[in-house]
């Protein structure tokens, strides 16, 4: 650190600091949402309101708009984390994800619809282990299709995601024949409600779960780097020996697995499923979840906090619209879309650029000359005196 | 590393082949396990009329695919149960969602000189060419399920459903219930869908005919469980009360109970909350038989008894409309589930 | 306003965050001269040029062109105001004929009568001597083609101000010339020319005045009869230059024992990219080098040696232990490392920090399940950065928001982290200031005293003279020579590369 840089670093000012904050990608996606729940609270002043209160198996649950938005926002999140590590790495999205979910639950209801309702806790623990991870392989095996075409085949991610897209359904509805099923054993739906005797709903632990799950893996691994890395400059990448087709695959495996535990949660919400709409459109609330985060959807740098947030953001709008009586059934859709075209404007690059400029011409009339002048003196000495250290 | 890629790649790829052969192959294994209507007139065509070596009678039939929802896959079921070889059939089938799909299929069907032609449109209009070309060559045309914008003296016959009707019915049963107030959450199929429109319609008239029948909410959840149970989370955490579900189909329905469940809200015979499905699936039949759903009405699937008794035993009027049933859970039998229930 | 000046800039002022790019600057540029704009990187050409051609807004001062105040809103404006540019990195399409290219964004009516402009792009392509047809896609030309037809494009826009920014620095001699040649033609013709390059000689050989800035700020300009060589390098450096014949002291070659076995030796390697399999050896503490023309192979060589391109044949044996190198990554397991020749496709990776940049290859060496702390990382950074003096506002800057000298340096950094015994250097030197190539010419020579093996590839003979002990000269992807000794000079080198000497 250069004597300049200190002396700048102290001068900070409260100015400084805010213009940080406005430059922070989470800075957007936080206001969104801040501005959703403030107008969900003008329009309704009991908003917050949050009950205990028994549900029909007697449980005590915790009910209320904001729970209810938290639950299902759930497989949202998780899937924005997956659609997010692809995008990076890929510089492109999977549009079959909600296919893919269809695919998952069915092949979980495919193992469960054969258990009688009255079998054992331990019994049917095991039924749910088993097809919980049958559902995890069966998943990140048509995650790794779609990597390996985009990969190996070099075929554009959204192209190459388009052909699970269109059969996706139908592989789902094939996978149990077609039918409509309905479980009813009580226990199979507590993962997407409430566990007897927890007041929380069950998929927002398996979110919470799900994202420190991926916290570990970030900081035990080098996943962040190298596919920031592939998705910035994949020639580059592979000259400093990272496999590029590797990482960009093992992206596509992670939101596989990510669908694995969407699709859990949502049959289990219902008991039930129904091939073409289950999860419909849920690809797209994915990435629009990751471009709210302000990621560059062109792959490269990512802040999962922000695609997290913007998950968040986007199941709020879902839900604040389904509460208002007067929004006609057939607009819903063209409501959601003129707010969500506002934010995407708001956390696009162009505007945040505009923003920094706007901050940038102020601060450098103010403030004294910048460290990156560090002055031709030093430049010629230093080498001197210091090349050939060595490291490690 | 490298070895496990390749071993993922090629596992991959090999899942989503067989995948793919077997969804190609799938539509056609389950027929055997179709239910077999009974209230059909002249159902079971027996072996000895049609024999084996007689030349068998060529349908070729043009569907929506099976896998939009589970009232075509009974739907698909029971022509495929029918139209076998054992009932003098050789038929040959065709799906797709798209009007030009299948138009291009009639063609085809037409130029292999089937002897009866068998469509559920995907779209009403664009038909009256081929049907033409269908009557020079002689080839009869039956409609299913849909009906078309084309001149009458086009086709042999029409079997559709009145959905207007199967919503009419259960308007009317619910009004026979003489609740003091109706205070209604009406979840909506897919925007301009004829189910959605027909069974829609009739609550609409009498919401607005009648002074103590009260929409809540009103709102699409396009036929998915999941977005119907979030609709009505938000119209109770909103804390506005009601004591009518109107689900345009089962799954819907399903997904609304689950919310109240979640409530603490009771719905049923008897409850709080009257809860109303369509299509009959089986699983929504056996709701109503234990008390927890209170009424489903039907969306007739089963045409292919219809079709198989024009066939063989000629036109009686030229558009049929299908006999809906509408089950109430208090009068509900373990043999209606078994009989109705797709 | 000065007499004859078709542009002038006073009082340039413009601002990026925590840095003062320019200062009240000023520039004047008279009708019919070539006028250099020099200085360090960092010192605010680019910036000045992007001011001037609407790129960034300025800040701060005015601009008049011919007399008349103007205010520049876009590059677009800049161009229908008589300003063209040409930029260092193609800004062309690839995708398009060369035509298109010449005229595309021009045509007024909607409609383009396409078979006449391929005869007028004919037409001037040939005046220009440019050897490529009209209607070729630019993306199969090389880059000294595109870069020509860049200079066609700007040049049947009629300008009155021609930008040239570093167009030379893919050229090789003969297209320098007949660049020249093209430039003094535009002069005779009254166009006013600023030449922004970081080879002196051209200076000298073609320029008429020269503007240094120095930080962001205006030094002076000069007229260049008045301004030496060594002075013009201590006005751009600040200070009296550190003479570049100090560098080489031709002692170090002495201590190698070339007898001993070679730290890295290639028996018959073969590669996919062209070049013929070929025989190669470096021992402990030396420094050789591959020459040749541009397109002779010499990048490719040291490219198999890495395993960046597919290897298909031969025995590689690393301190005389048979090893196959089949990727980047078994190269850099056995201690090879390698500063590839187009830093911005195959080096930087622009949008991360300075920081990742410096660790990526040593992170990679770890392993994908073992990150470095951050402190460790920081560690790191900040050591190689005071090490290689590299201008960065922080660690955490983008490495593309820094001058070209010092993303060189930081990817340099990376492979020194890597701490590897054998290092190949391919072009570490091209289009960066005079400064920071000393510093890296020094350090290549402190390196191999410290007994590392240093492969060192430049365009500019001078520099390979100066710090190898061994040239290899290849030409059309063979190895056709090999120079040391007192066979290293200039002359010798020339006349191996263009092949009128048998040996």
């Amino acid at each position: 650190m250069t004597a300049n840089e200190i002396k700048i670093k102290s001068g900070t000012s409260v100015k400084d600091i805010l213009g940080k904050i406005v430059r922070n990608q989470l800075f957007i996606p936080l206001v969104a949402l801040l501005l959703l729940i403030l107008f969900n609270l003008v329009t309704d002043p009991g908003f917050f309101k949050i009950a205990l209160e028994p549900n029909s198996d007697g449980n005590m649950v915790l009910s209320g708009n904001l729970i209810t938005m938290i639950d299902y926002a759930s497989e949202l999140v998780i899937l924005a984390i997956g659609m997010t590590l692809v995008t990076s790495a890929s510089g492109g999205q999977d549009i079959s994800v909600g296919a893919t979910i269809a695919i998952a639950g069915s092949t979980v209801l495919r193992i469960v619809k054969t258990q009688s309702p009255d079998i054992s806790g331990a019994k049917f623990a095991g039924i749910i282990i088993v097809s919980f991870l049958l559902c995890v392989v069966v998943s990140a095996l048509f995650g790794a299709f779609n990597g390996a075409l985009v990969a190996f085949f070099k075929i554009q991610p959204m192209v190459a995601t388009l052909i699970l897209f269109t059969a996706g359904r139908s592989i789902a509805a094939w996978i149990n024949n077609n039918d409509n099923i309905s479980i009813t054993d009580k226990r199979f739906s507590y993962f997407g409600n409430f566990i007897p005797g927890i007041s929380v709903p069950t998929p927002v632990f398996i979110t919470i779960l799900c994202l420190v799950i991926i916290a570990i893996v970030l900081k035990v691994t080098n996943l962040r780097l190298y596919s920031q890395s592939v998705g910035i400059n994949a020639s580059s990448s592979r000259l400093n020996g990272i496999n590029p087709k590797v990482i960009k695959l093992l992206t596509f495996v992670i939101l596989g697995i990510c669908v694995a535990v969407c699709g859990f949660i949502k049959v289990s919400r219902t008991s039930s499923i129904t091939y073409s709409v289950i999860a419909n459109n849920i690809e797209m609330d994915a990435i629009l979840a990751v471009a709210l985060g302000g990621n560059n959807l062109g792959g490269g740098k990512f802040n999962l906090s922000a695609s997290v947030l913007g998950a968040y953001v986007i199941q709020f709008l879902t839900t604040t619209l389904y509460k208002f009586k007067e929004i006609d059934s057939s607009s819903i859709s063209a409501y959601k879309a003129v707010v969500v075209i506002l934010l995407i404007i708001i956390s696009s690059p162009f505007v945040r650029r505009w923003i920094d400029d706007m901050k940038n011409k102020r601060e450098a009339a103010k403030k004294d000359l910048a460290m990156a002048a560090a002055s031709a003196d030093e430049a010629l000495n230093n080498i001197e005196s210091e090349t050939g250290k060595e490291s490690v | 590393m490298k070895k496990f890629v390749k071993l993922l790649v090629s596992s991959a790829l090999v899942a989503a082949m067989a995948c793919g052969i077997c969804a190609c192959g799938g539509g056609t294994t389950p027929a055997t396990q179709a239910p077999a209507p009974t209230d059909a007139p002249a159902t079971e065509a027996p072996a000895t009329e049609a024999p084996k070596t007689d030349a068998l009678i060529k349908v070729g039939i043009i569907n929506n695919d099976p896998n939009e929802s589970g009232y075509r896959t009974a739907n698909d079921r029971d022509m495929k149960a029918t139209f076998t070889a054992e009932n003098g059939y050789e038929a040959s089938f065709f799906y797709s969602l798209k009007n030009e799909e299948q138009i291009a299929a009639a063609q085809k069907f037409i130029q292999d000189e089937v002897d009866y032609l068998l469509i559920s449109a995907a779209g009403t209009s664009g038909w009256d060419g081929v049907l033409e070309q269908a009557q020079k060559a002689g080839i009869k045309v039956i409609l299913f399920d849909r009906t078309i914008d084309a001149d009458e003296s086009l086709y042999e016959a029409s079997i559709v459903s009145d959905m207007a009707k199967e919503g009419q019915q259960a308007v009317d049963w619910l009004a026979s219930q003489g609740l003091s107030e109706y205070k209604i959450v009406h979840i909506q199929g897919v925007m301009g869908s004829s189910a959605q429109i027909g069974r829609s319609g009739a609550l609409d008239e009498k919401v607005k005919a009648e002074s103590n029948w009260s929409i809540v909410k009103q709102q699409t959840a396009e036929w998915s469980e999941e977005t119907a149970q979030q609709i009505v989370q938000a119209v109770i955490d909103s804390g506005e009360k009601f004591n009518v579900i109107y689900a345009e189909n089962d799954n819907m329905a399903k997904g609304a109970a689950a919310a109240l469940d979640k409530a603490n809200i009771s719905h049923g015979v008897g409850k709080d909350v009257i809860i109303i499905g369509f299509d009959c699936n089986t699983w929504a039949l056996e709701e109503l038989l234990a008390g927890n759903w209170n009424y489903d009405g039907q969306c007739n699937p089963f045409q292919a008894s219809y079709i198989d008794d024009i066939i063989k035993n000629g036109v009686k009027t030229k558009v049929v409309i299908m006999e809906e049933k509408g089950f109430d859970a208090k009068t509900i039998t373990a043999d209606d589930v078994k009989n109705y229930g797709i | 306003m000065k007499d004859g000046a078709v542009l002038e800039m006073r009082g340039i002022c413009k601002f990026f965050p925590g840095v003062r790019a320019l200062e009240n600057v000023d520039f004047t540029l008279r009708q019919g001269e070539i006028h250099a704009l020099m200085g360090e990187n960092g010192a605010g050409k680019s910036t000045l040029i992007k001011v001037l051609t609407g790129v960034y807004p300025k800040d701060g001062g005015e601009v008049w062109l011919s007399d008349t105040p103007v205010h520049i809103k876009s590059p677009q404006d800049a161009q229908n105001k008589g300003i063209a540019t040409v930029y260092q990195e193609i800004t062309l399409c690839p995708n398009l004929t060369v035509a298109e290219n010449m005229y595309i964004g021009r045509t007024k009516s909607p409609f383009t009568n396409w078979a006449k402009i391929n005869r007028q792009a004919d037409k001037l392509l040939d005046e220009l001597g440019i050897p490529v047809s009209a209607t070729e896609q630019l993306g199969n030309c090389s880059i000294a083609i595109q870069q020509m037809v860049a200079i066609a494009r700007a040049v049947d826009m009629d300008c009155k101000v021609l930008i040239l920014d570093e167009p030379t620095s893919s050229l090789d001699e003969q297209e320098v010339q007949k660049l020249f040649n093209l430039m003094r033609d535009l002069k005779a013709k009254g166009v006013g020319i600023i030449f922004v390059t970081h080879f002196l000689e051209q200076v000298y050989e073609v320029c008429d005045r020269i503007t240094v800035l120095r930080d962001g700020k205006l030094v002076g300009e000069y007229i260049i009869e008045d301004l030496p060589r060594v002075q013009l390098v201590s006005k751009m450096l600040g200070k009296d230059f550190d003479d570049m014949a100090e560098i080489k002291s031709g002692s170090e070659s002495e201590n190698i024992d070339l007898n001993g076995t070679p730290v890295y030796q290639a028996i018959n390697l073969t590669g996919t990219t062209g070049i013929k399999p070929f025989d190669f050896e470096i021992h402990k503490g030396e420094v050789n080098g591959f020459t040749g023309l541009l397109g002779s192979g010499r990048s490719e060589s040291v490219r198999a040696i890495f395993g960046a391109d597919r290897v298909t044949g031969g025995t590689v044996k690393i301190d005389g232990i048979p090893v196959k190198i089949r990727k980047p990554l078994d190269a850099m397991k056995h201690g090879i490392s390698y500063l590839p020749e187009d830093r911005k496709l195959d080096g930087i990776v622009g949008d991360l920090s300075v920081r990742d940049n410096i660790i990526l290859a040593l992170q990679v060496m770890k392993g994908f399940f073992k990150p470095f702390s951050k402190a460790q990382a920081e560690a790191f950074a900040d050591e190689y950065i005071k090490l290689l003096n590299i201008k960065t506002a922080s660690q955490d800057t983008p490495i593309k928001s820094l001058s070209g000298g010092n993303q060189q340096k930081v990817i340099l950094a990376r492979w020194l982290l890597a701490n590897p015994q054998y290092l190949i250097l391919d072009e570490p030197t091209r289009g960066i200031d005079v400064g920071t190539k000393v510093e890296i010419q020094k350090l290549v020579l402190k390196l191999a005293a410290e007994g590392k093996s240093v492969t060192f590839i430049s365009s500019e003979i001078d520099e390979m003279v100066r710090t190898c002990s061994r040239l290899i000269v290849m030409r059309d992807g063979k190895v056709v020579g090999e120079l040391k000794g007192d066979d290293l000079n200039q002359n010798k080198i020339m006349a191996t590369i263009a092949g009128g000497e048998s040996k």
